[in-house]
Parts: structure tokens; C-alpha cells; sequence
């Protein structure tokens, strides 16, 4: 008997982990992990060759609850990790994953340039709007006007646009997706694993705990309705007036290019520099 | 007997000596970014590493981001190396307790210039030092040498990465812009002259595999990622297994075991020279480039007919105690002689707790310490 | 995961895994969750159960599997 859903969840998650997982109840990211899990197993990866590289915060509190190579590293610093693994040993598939304050605040830098030169890594921001594991302070991705711990009368500064952001600096595929649209996100992120070269994938995953709270949403329940009615596939997305868009943003696929990573250039080059010199 | 080979002989600056050790020693990545005096370093590397076997060269887009990729090329089983300079050294220190904490073996070189902050960037000091020992956060031990000329420059440089491939921890490794830059001639050490240690894999199942465990050598074997033995890395402390934790008993079980793995081979990796120490009634206690003019005031001070002798630091951290003891025992007189204001000075009175009269000599005008100038000291009797 | 019509599938919540969130039970479409005293998803209408798969893909916990029923499963609600 096959088995389907959750099973094969379990079958994936650390069985020496204390669960339930550390996160917060409603948290989005359990549905992230549950989705790569599944995106994984549906393009049939040996566990052994999967690596995933987190940063720090509550995002990267995922990466010990799952039974792959998996590294916890520093702030921000996951994607330099990753780099160092993939041109190390291009045979692993190196999935990182990183919150919004990681991956554009502190590791902004890291992020332009992973794109830019292409490695082939797939970067997953789940996208929370908030510093969530420190306290509830603003974030690059804080939506103006909203309220934070470190911005108690409102945010007066503009959030990152993540997709323009990593479209901008080259990345080879970008995509945003949400954990309220959990099958789509599930084949974005297929995508943004097996294709080369770097592929960023933005999830929208509400923080109920320290950023909906302290903005309306009273509930989990709350936050995913607003994920729910606000989430508009992009195509749809370019048919609605500028001015009557609101709070609704696009979720899909924005780029697709095909150029090769650059540890497929690197050892290319080397292979045709040794074979010049007769050497194999 | 068969005649020894004729060793190959090049001329080359510090800089290339480190490479040279580098490749000897097996080292197969280098991620870094540039910066003054240390830019040789990548820039030979990036002309040599793709042009061997396995070997990896990437530039990266900052000295965070080289650090990072270094412990992840690490991790996935390389001899991993970094170089940089001033600025770029505090940069790398985050990512360098890292590695202390989830001890992946790499060499870290710090080619030193005049600071603080931009400083004197392409003039020599040695006002790392304490930074090497104490520049990233909380309690961690580390392994820092230095090298003096160029042969040594590609003897430290094997020696480095030996020694963090035997106690899986980043070795720094500590040069300054004179030796960095000095060309002289050097022998190429023949592949039976020199051992090259690479780190112990595990033989068991995965299932029985603990990453931070202890064992009879100190350290657990490490696997490169993908080898099927799956397992956590973290920069938060962690039980045997690598999973966070925050009993007491098991931090104090990390903590110390992290320290013992580096304190029970003081033997082996505390490294130094003496020269006329044995008789001798004043000794200057010098490293790096400056030991060099110690040396050479030393023997002019023996041809003076003064009982003077050298104790060349070649492994800074852990300091080399016992080596200062047993000269604490005859000489009445110490002089250190350094390019800072008094850093390795500190472990030296530390250690001497008074029972000899340590005179310093302190330049930080980003001038080397010319002969005379310690010859002067050592004669003040 | 096709969906299957109401009476064939089985749905095992584990207590232990579950934080009460209530994602499952808002979004049902057929309202077979429901929060119980201890705050925690249980099964009310099994037997509506159309399988579509939804408390399953999100829940965070991975606390809830729905399977095909099976002659002789117990009914859970």
C-alpha cells in the first residue's frame, strides 16, 4: 500500500527529534518543512544527498527536525555555507532556508550575489514579515504602517519586494508562493529544487505570535484568511487596476531563465584547462 | 648509500610559501577576498587550485561570506583555507567561533598590517595577536602559529593544516607583511620529508555514528556530507548527537570536552625553537619576522661575550608554558620584543608570575625592529 | 489524494502533536474537526469526510493523517 500525506512526513522527520517542534501553534513554517518534505519525496532524493543549509531565527530551527545532511549556521550566513558545500561537491542538492530578516536583512549581501553568480543552491525565505525568535521587531519585509516592537508607532520604512529583489540580481528561477496555497507551493518548490543553478522561492507564512498580534489578526485563523484573500495568482494579479490592488499581492512563477550554476561552469572550465595540459 | 635527491628550490615570498604548504598539505578549496597584504595568497590560488585534481577556487563576495564557504567546503570533507588581512581578519570571526563550535577543521591566514581599523595597510605589525587568540565571542579554544621566513612560512603552512585536520578546529594561521612579502630562496621539501595528516572518517554503521563524541584521540571522526551519515550541525551548543541543547550537564560535557581535545596535546602542538637558551642568562622570547632580528642580535650579543639566547614562538595559542618555564628556571632577564603594543608580552609575564625581569620592545610605526635595537636592550644587562 | 466521496476515509489526529491552532477546523469544507475541551482538533464527522486532503497538507504539526477507510476501521468521531 502506497502511503500519501502525512505518512510520508513522518517517514522523513527525525525520529530520535522530541516533537511536537518548537514552533509556535499555527506557524507556517511546520507547513514549509511539511512541502519540502513532500517535494523531496515526490523527486525521489536519497535522503543522504539532500543537504539543507538554515540561518538563524525561527526558520532555522527546521532544518534539525529533518532526517537529511543538515546544517544550522550563522545569521544571515546560510547561503555563504551553501556555497562553500555546492562547489565543494556539486553531486548534493543544497536547499537553504532562511527567514526574511536572514536572508535580507543581515544576509542581503549574500543573497544579491548567490544570485547573481548563479550557484546552484535553492534558497527558501519563508517570508513572516518579522523577527519572530527574537521578540517581534521589524523586518526589511514589515509592511509600511505596521506595528512592531521596534516600530511601536508604525513602520516608516518600505518592505523589500523579495521577488524583484533576487529577479534583479539574476537568480536563474524566482517564485512566490504561500502556506494557505500549500499544492501550489508544492510544485514551485519542486521546481525551484530540481531545476540548476539558484532558485529563489518566497513563501508568504504568517507569524501570528509576534507579528499578527500586534496587527489585527487575532487569531492564526485570522492570518491564513488574510493569506487566504489576499494571495492572487499572478496572472490574475496583472489584470486588477494598480489602484484597486490593496493588500493583494501575486503568487506564482516570475522567472525562468537557463543558465547553467556556476559549479557546472566551474568544473567545466577545469576539466578543459587540465585536458589541455594532458592532464585528466 | 643512494644520494639524496637534490632538493627543487624556488624564490618566493611568504605568500607563496603558504600556498605551496597549502597545496603539499592536500588543501583543495580557498574562498576568500581580496585585501592588502594577503591578496598573493588568492590570487596564486585562483592560478593553481583549478589546474589540480579536485581542487576549488571561488571568490567570494565579501570575508563573512569566504569564512562561511570555507566551513562548508569543510564539511562536505575538503582541507579548506581562507587568507586575509586587518579589516578582513575581525570580519571572519563570527564565522571562525563556527567552526570552533561545530569544529570543522580549517586554515585561517592572517597576513597582519598596522591598525586598528584601515591602519597601515602595507606596512607589518603584530597587532593580531590577541584578536587570534580571543576575537571571536565566548570561551573557544583555537590553534594559532606563526611563521618567521619563507621556508617557515611553508612549514606552518603544512604543520596547519595537519593540526586542524587532527583536532577537527580552525588553525589560524599568524604572518606579517614582512615575511609576507620577503622573497628569498626555499627548499621544496621532498613528499617523504614531510607528513600530511587528513582527518579519520567513521568506520562504524551510521546508525552508531555520534559526531561530538568523545574518543581515545579527542575528537569523533567526520564525515564529508552525502556519505550517508546524516547528521546536524550547529552553531548552538549541542549534546553528542548535534542536536541544541541547554541542560547544564551536557553544555559543561561540549564545553570542556572542546577545551581537553586542545589541552591534552600540548605536547604536539606547542612548537618552538631555542637557540643558545641553554646556558644562557638573558633571552629574548620573539615570533614572526622579528624573530629574525632577534636571532641575529642574539649572536652579536654571544660575540660580545654575553650569555644571550632565542626562543622562537612558532605555535602562539596555546602559549607554550612549559618551553617558558624551563627558561624561567636560569635566565634572570627575558626581553619580547613585538610589532604592537605588548600582546604576547601579557603571556609572557603571565607565565614568568615575576621571577624574571621581562623588558619590552614595542614598535607600531609599522617599522620591522631592526637587530640594534634588541642588541641595545639585551646589553643594558 | 484524489477526493473520494463522504463515509471512506479515516482521519487520525495525535493530541500529543497538535497545538490547537484551529487551522484544520476553520478551513474543512465539511466541518469534521472541531476543538475540544483540551483545546486540541478532533474528529466530529468522519463520515462527511470527502478526503481533499486540506487539514493534512497544513497542518504545521503533522499531527493529522487521512487515509482511505478500510472494512472494519473504527469510526473516529
Amino acid at each position: 500500500m502506497t502511503i500519501t500525506g502525512n505518512e510520508i512526513i513522518h517517514q522523513y522527520l527525525r525520529h530520535n527529534k522530541k516533537f511536537p517542534h518548537v514552533l509556535c501553534a499555527g506557524c507556517g513554517h511546520g507547513i514549509v518543512l511539511g512541502t519540502l518534505i513532500r517535494s523531496v519525496h515526490q523527486l525521489g532524493l536519497p535522503k543522504d544527498d539532500v543537504v539543507i543549509v538554515a540561518g538563524i531565527g525561527c526558520s532555522g530551527r527546521l532544518a534539525v527536525y529533518v532526517d537529511f545532511n543538515t546544517i544550522h549556521t550563522t545569521h544571515g550566513r546560510a547561503l555563504t555555507f551553501a556555497t562553500g558545500v555546492k562547489m565543494a561537491n556539486p553531486k548534493l542538492k543544497v536547499i537553504c532556508i532562511m527567514g526574511d530578516g536572514d536572508a535580507l536583512s543581515i544576509g542581503g549581501n549574500h543573497m544579491i550575489h548567490a544570485a547573481r553568480r548563479n550557484i546552484g543552491v535553492t534558497a527558501l525565505v519563508l517570508n513572516n514579515n518579522i523577527y519572530g525568535m527574537t521578540g517581534g521587531q521589524s523586518s526589511p519585509a514589515t509592511p509600511m504602517g505596521s506595528v512592531s516592537m521596534t516600530a511601536p508607532f508604525g513602520q516608516l520604512e518600505k518592505n523589500f519586494d523579495t521577488v524583484a529583489l533576487a529577479s534583479g540580481a539574476g537568480a536563474n528561477y524566482v517564485a512566490r508562493g504561500t502556506v494557505f496555497h500549500v499544492r501550489k507551493l508544492e510544485k514551485l518548490m519542486v521546481k525551484a529544487i530540481e531545476r540548476p543553478g539558484f532558485n529563489m522561492l518566497e513563501i508568504i507564512t504568517p507569524c501570528h505570535t509576534q507579528f499578527g498580534r500586534k496587527n489585527k489578526y487575532k487569531t492564526p485563523v485570522d492570518m491564513y484568511k488574510w493569506i487566504k484573500s489576499n494571495a492572487v495568482d499572478i496572472e490574475r494579479f496583472n489584470e486588477i487596476d494598480e489602484g484597486k490592488r490593496g493588500e493583494k499581492f501575486p503568487i506564482g512563477t516570475f522567472v525562468e531563465r537557463d543558465l547553467s550554476g556556476l559549479e557546472e561552469r566551474y568544473y567545466k572550465l577545469k576539466a578543459e584547462m587540465r585536458k589541455a595540459r594532458g592532464e585528466k | 648509500m643512494p644520494r639524496r635527491k637534490k632538493h627543487k628550490e624556488i624564490f618566493a615570498q611568504g605568500n607563496e610559501a603558504v600556498v605551496e604548504g597549502a597545496l603539499m598539505a592536500g588543501c583543495s578549496f580557498y574562498g576568500g577576498y581580496p585585501i592588502t597584504p594577503s591578496s598573493e595568497i588568492m590570487e596564486i590560488m585562483a592560478n593553481r587550485l583549478p589546474l589540480t585534481e579536485d581542487g576549488v577556487f571561488i571568490q567570494l563576495e565579501d570575508e563573512i561570506a569566504s569564512m562561511g564557504a570555507v566551513i562548508g567546503a569543510s564539511l562536505a570533507g575538503r582541507k579548506a583555507m581562507t587568507a586575509t588581512s586587518g579589516p578582513g581578519f575581525s570580519l571572519k570571526q563570527e564565522n571562525l567561533g563556527y567552526a570552533c563550535m561545530a569544529e570543522a577543521p580549517l586554515v585561517l591566514v592572517n597576513v597582519m598590517r598596522g591598525g586598528p581599523s584601515t591602519g597601515l595597510p602595507t606596512s607589518p605589525a603584530q597587532g593580531d595577536v590577541q584578536q587570534a587568540r580571543w576575537g571571536t565571542h565566548g570561551d573557544h579554544p583555537i590553534i594559532v602559529l606563526s611563521a618567521s621566513d619563507v621556508q617557515e612560512c611553508l612549514e606552518m603552512s603544512i604543520t596547519a593544516f595537519n593540526m586542524a585536520e587532527k583536532y577537527r578546529t580552525p588553525v589560524i594561521l599568524l604572518i606579517d607583511e614582512i615575511t609576507a612579502h620577503t622573497r628569498e630562496k626555499i627548499k621544496i621539501p621532498h613528499p617523504n620529508e614531510y607528513e600530511v595528516v587528513s582527518r579519520i572518517v567513521p568506520s562504524m554503521p551510521p546508525e552508531w555514528y555520534k559526531p561530538f563524541e568523545e574518543t581515545v584521540r579527542g575528537v569523533a571522526p567526520m564525515p564529508p556530507l552525502g556519505s550517508g551519515y546524516r547528521f546536524h550541525v550547529t552553531g548552538l551548543t549541542h549534546d553528542v548527537n548535534g542536536f541544541p541543547t541547554s541542560r547544564p550537564d551536557e553544555v559543561v560535557d561540549l564545553m570542556e570536552r572542546l577545551h581537553r581535545k586542545i589541552d591534552q596535546f600540548f605536547y604536539d602542538i606547542q612548537l618552538y625553537e631555542e637557540l643558545q637558551t641553554d646556558d644562557a642568562e638573558v633571552v629574548v622570547i620573539a615570533y614572526g619576522s622579528v624573530a629574525r632580528s632577534a636571532e641575529y642580535a642574539v649572536l652579536q650579543a654571544r660575540e660580545a661575550g654575553v650569555k644571550a639566547g632565542l626562543l622562537k614562538l612558532k605555535t602562539l595559542f596555546p602559549y607554550p608554558r612549559r618551553a617558558t618555564e624551563k627558561i624561567l628556571g636560569q635566565a634572570g632577564r627575558l626581553v619580547v620584543p613585538e610589532m604592537n603594543m605588548g600582546q604576547m608580552s601579557r603571556e609572557v609575564k603571565r607565565v614568568a608570575c615575576g621571577r624574571a625581569s621581562i623588558r619590552t620592545i614595542n614598535r607600531i610605526d609599522g617599522q620591522i625592529i631592526a637587530p640594534s635595537e634588541i642588541l641595545k636592550v639585551i646589553m643594558q644587562g | 489524494m484524489a477526493k473520494n466521496s463522504k463515509g471512506q476515509s479515516k482521519i487520525t489526529v495525535y493530541p500529543d502533536w497538535c497545538k490547537g491552532c484551529g487551522v484544520c477546523v476553520e478551513f474543512c469544507p465539511k466541518k469534521v474537526l472541531e476543538l475540544d475541551v483540551h483545546g486540541k482538533s478532533s474528529v466530529v464527522r468522519e463520515d462527511d469526510c470527502i478526503h481533499c486532503g486540506f487539514c493534512e497538507l497544513h497542518c504545521p504539526d503533522f499531527a493529522i493523517v487521512v487515509t482511505d477507510k478500510k472494512p472494519g476501521d473504527s469510526n473516529n468521531s
